[in-house]
C-alpha cells in the first residue's frame, strides 16, 4: 500500500500531511503526488507535517531540493520528533506554523490560555461559574451565561448569546469593543467604565458595544456600514 | 447483571431531588427492574423517610464505607415493591466520611446485583456532590423554572461536562403549567434555551406529592397522580423508550401559545 498524503489549503499556504511508513517510500509517494499535480501546486509555499518520522538533514535537504526543482518552496516542517525539529531548525525552516492551527485553538474547559498569544478561541458555552481571562482578544463560539465571566485586556467577540459577566479591555484600553450576536450581559465593562443591560426592546440583534466620549454604548451592527 | 448508576443531583436545594429518586426507583422497580436507591446526602438524610422506610435502618453508607458491616446488612428492602432497595445515608456523620474512590468502589460492587442504582446527591457544589457523581454513567440534573435554580443547573451541568461525565439529562420539577401560560413562570423552552442539555422530563407540580412525602409512599405509585405518571414517563424515557412528553396545560394548548405569543417583553 502506499504510504498516504494529504494536501490542505491553510491561510498561511499550503500544509502537505505525510502518512506512516518507510520514510523513502513516503517520499516517493509525496513526489508523486506533487508531480501528478503539477500545475496546481508550482510556484506554491507549503508547509510539510510528517507525523513521527525522525529525519537528519541529509533526508531533509535532499527533499527540499527535490521540492525546489518542482518549484514548490519548503518553508516548514512540523513534526512530533524533536530530531526532526532540530534538523529543520538547522536548515532554517520554521518547525510551527506562525498561528497556531485552528484544532489547537479550541480549547476545553480547563486548559489555561497560554501567555505570548494575542488571541484566544473558545468553542463551546460557557457557563455559570466559569471565568475565562486572557490577556489579548477573546472570541467565543457559544453562549457566556448567567454567572460566567469573560475578562480580557483586548476585544471579547462572542458568536451566541452573551448574558454573562465580560471586561474587555481590562488593562485599561478604551479602543476595546464587546461585540455578540445577543448582546444582553448581567454587566458590561470596557476599561473603567461599567454598564449593565438595559430592558431590552424589541427583538435581539448583533450588537457592538464600545466607549464613546467615556460612556459604553451598544449600536446595532449594521452589515452596510 | 451490569446496572447503570444514574446521579440525581441539581445544585440548588429544595427543588426535588429526592423526590425524583425516590419515585424513580418506585417507578423502575415497579416495572420489574432490580433497583437500589443510594443516599449520598450523609448528614442530612430523607430518603429513606421519602420512601417510608426510617424505621428500618439499622446500618448505613458510612458503616459499609468504614467495614462495620457488610454490603447486604445496610440495604433495606421497600415493604410494598419487592424489588426496590435502600442503603441510607448515615445521620450522625458528614460529607468528608466518604470519599469519591469509596461510591465509585461501592457501586461496581452493587451493579453486579442491580439494574439500577440511583443515587440520590446532596445540594451543592462541594465533597458531597463529587462523591454523588463519581460513579455515575448518566448525571440527571433536576431544576425548577425559576432563575435562580436554573441558574445553579447551569453550573452544575458545567461541572459535570468538566468531569467528562457525558451529557446531562435534565428534568423540570413543578411546572406549573397556569404560571408559565400567564407568562408568570419559565417555560420548558426558556430553560432549556439557557441550559442546552437534552430533557428527560416535565413534572407538573402536584398536591399529590406532598401528600405522598409525608405518607412515605412515592407519588409514582399513585396512578390518578400526573407528576407520578410524569415520573414514570421519565423511568420509561430512562430505561430506553421513546415516550412524548406531557402536555403541561390541561385545557388543550392553542390558547396557552397565544397566551405566549403575546406575552410582554420576550425575556
Amino acid at each position: 500500500m502506499q504510504p498516504t498524503v494529504q494536501i490542505k489549503g491553510i491561510r498561511e499556504g499550503l500544509l502537505v500531511i505525510v502518512g506512516d511508513g518507510d520514510w523513502e517510500d513516503v517520499r516517493g509517494s509525496l513526489l508523486d503526488e506533487l508531480d501528478h499535480q503539477a500545475g496546481f501546486l508550482k510556484g506554491a509555499r507549503v508547509a510539510l507535517d510528517v507525523g513521527n518520522h525522525a529525519l537528519k538533514a541529509v533526508d531533509l535537504g535532499a527533499l527540499r531540493d527535490a521540492l525546489s526543482e518542482r518549484e514548490v518552496s519548503l518553508w516548514a516542517v512540523l513534526s512530533s520528533s524533536s530530531t526532526t525539529e532540530r534538523t529543520a531548525q538547522a536548515l532554517g525552516l520554521a518547525t510551527r506554523l506562525s498561528k497556531p492551527r485552528l484544532e489547537h485553538e479550541s480549547r476545553p474547559l480547563d486548559t489555561s490560555v497560554q501567555s505570548g498569544e494575542k488571541a484566544v478561541l473558545v468553542r463551546r458555552t460557557l457557563r455559570s461559574g466559569f471565568s475565562l481571562q486572557f490577556a489579548g482578544h477573546v472570541v467565543v463560539i457559544g453562549d457566556v451565561n448567567p454567572g460566567a465571566e469573560v475578562i480580557a485586556s483586548g476585544d471579547v467577540l462572542v458568536w451566541g448569546r452573551l448574558r454573562g459577566m465580560v471586561h474587555a479591555g481590562a488593562e485599561g484600553n478604551e479602543d476595546a469593543i464587546v461585540c455578540a450576536l445577543d448582546l444582553i450581559p448581567t454587566q458590561l465593562r470596557i476599561a473603567g467604565q461599567i454598564a449593565i443591560t438595559p430592558q431590552r426592546r424589541g427583538k435581539s440583534q448583533p450588537e457592538m458595544a464600545r466607549l464613546k466620549d467615556g460612556n459604553v454604548v451598544a449600536e446595532a451592527w449594521n452589515p452596510k456600514k | 447483571m451490569t446496572g447503570k448508576v444514574v446521579t440525581v443531583t441539581s445544585g440548588k436545594g429544595g427543588v426535588g431531588k429526592t423526590t425524583a429518586t425516590a419515585n424513580l426507583g418506585a417507578a423502575l422497580a415497579s416495572g420489574g427492574d432490580k433497583v437500589v436507591c443510594v443516599d449520598a446526602d450523609i448528614g442530612l438524610r430523607n430518603l429513606d423517610v421519602v420512601l417510608g422506610l426510617e424505621n428500618r435502618i439499622v446500618y448505613d453508607l458510612v458503616d459499609v464505607v468504614e467495614g462495620r458491616c457488610r454490603l447486604r446488612q445496610a440495604l433495606i428492602r421497600d415493604k410494598r415493591l419487592p424489588e426496590l432497595f435502600l442503603i441510607p445515608a448515615a445521620q450522625t456523620r458528614d460529607k468528608s466520611a466518604v470519599s469519591p474512590s469509596d461510591m465509585v468502589r461501592l457501586c461496581d460492587e452493587l451493579r453486579h446485583e442491580f439494574d439500577w442504582i440511583l443515587i440520590d446527591s446532596p445540594a451543592g457544589i462541594e465533597r458531597g456532590f463529587r462523591n454523588a457523581i463519581a460513579p455515575a454513567d448518566v448525571v440527571m440534573v433536576v431544576t425548577n423554572p425559576e432563575v435562580s435554580a436554573v441558574r445553579d443547573a447551569d453550573r452544575i451541568i458545567g461541572l459535570i461536562e468538566a468531569e467528562e461525565k457525558g451529557p446531562a439529562r435534565l428534568m423540570i420539577n413543578r411546572i406549573k403549567p397556569d404560571m408559565v401560560r400567564r407568562g408568570d413562570m419559565l417555560s420548558a423552552d426558556d430553560v432549556l434555551e439557557l441550559l442546552a442539555v437534552e430533557l428527560i422530563g416535565l413534572i407538573p407540580e402536584d398536591e399529590n406529592v406532598v401528600m405522598s412525602t409525608n405518607r412515605g409512599v412515592p407519588v409514582a405509585l399513585n396512578g390518578k397522580s400526573r407528576a407520578g405518571q410524569a415520573f414514570r414517563n421519565v423511568a420509561r424515557r430512562l430505561r430506553g423508550e421513546e415516550v412524548p412528553f406531557m402536555e403541561m396545560s390541561e385545557d388543550g394548548n392553542l390558547f396557552g401559545r397565544l397566551a405566549r405569543l403575546f406575552r410582554p417583553g420576550g425575556n
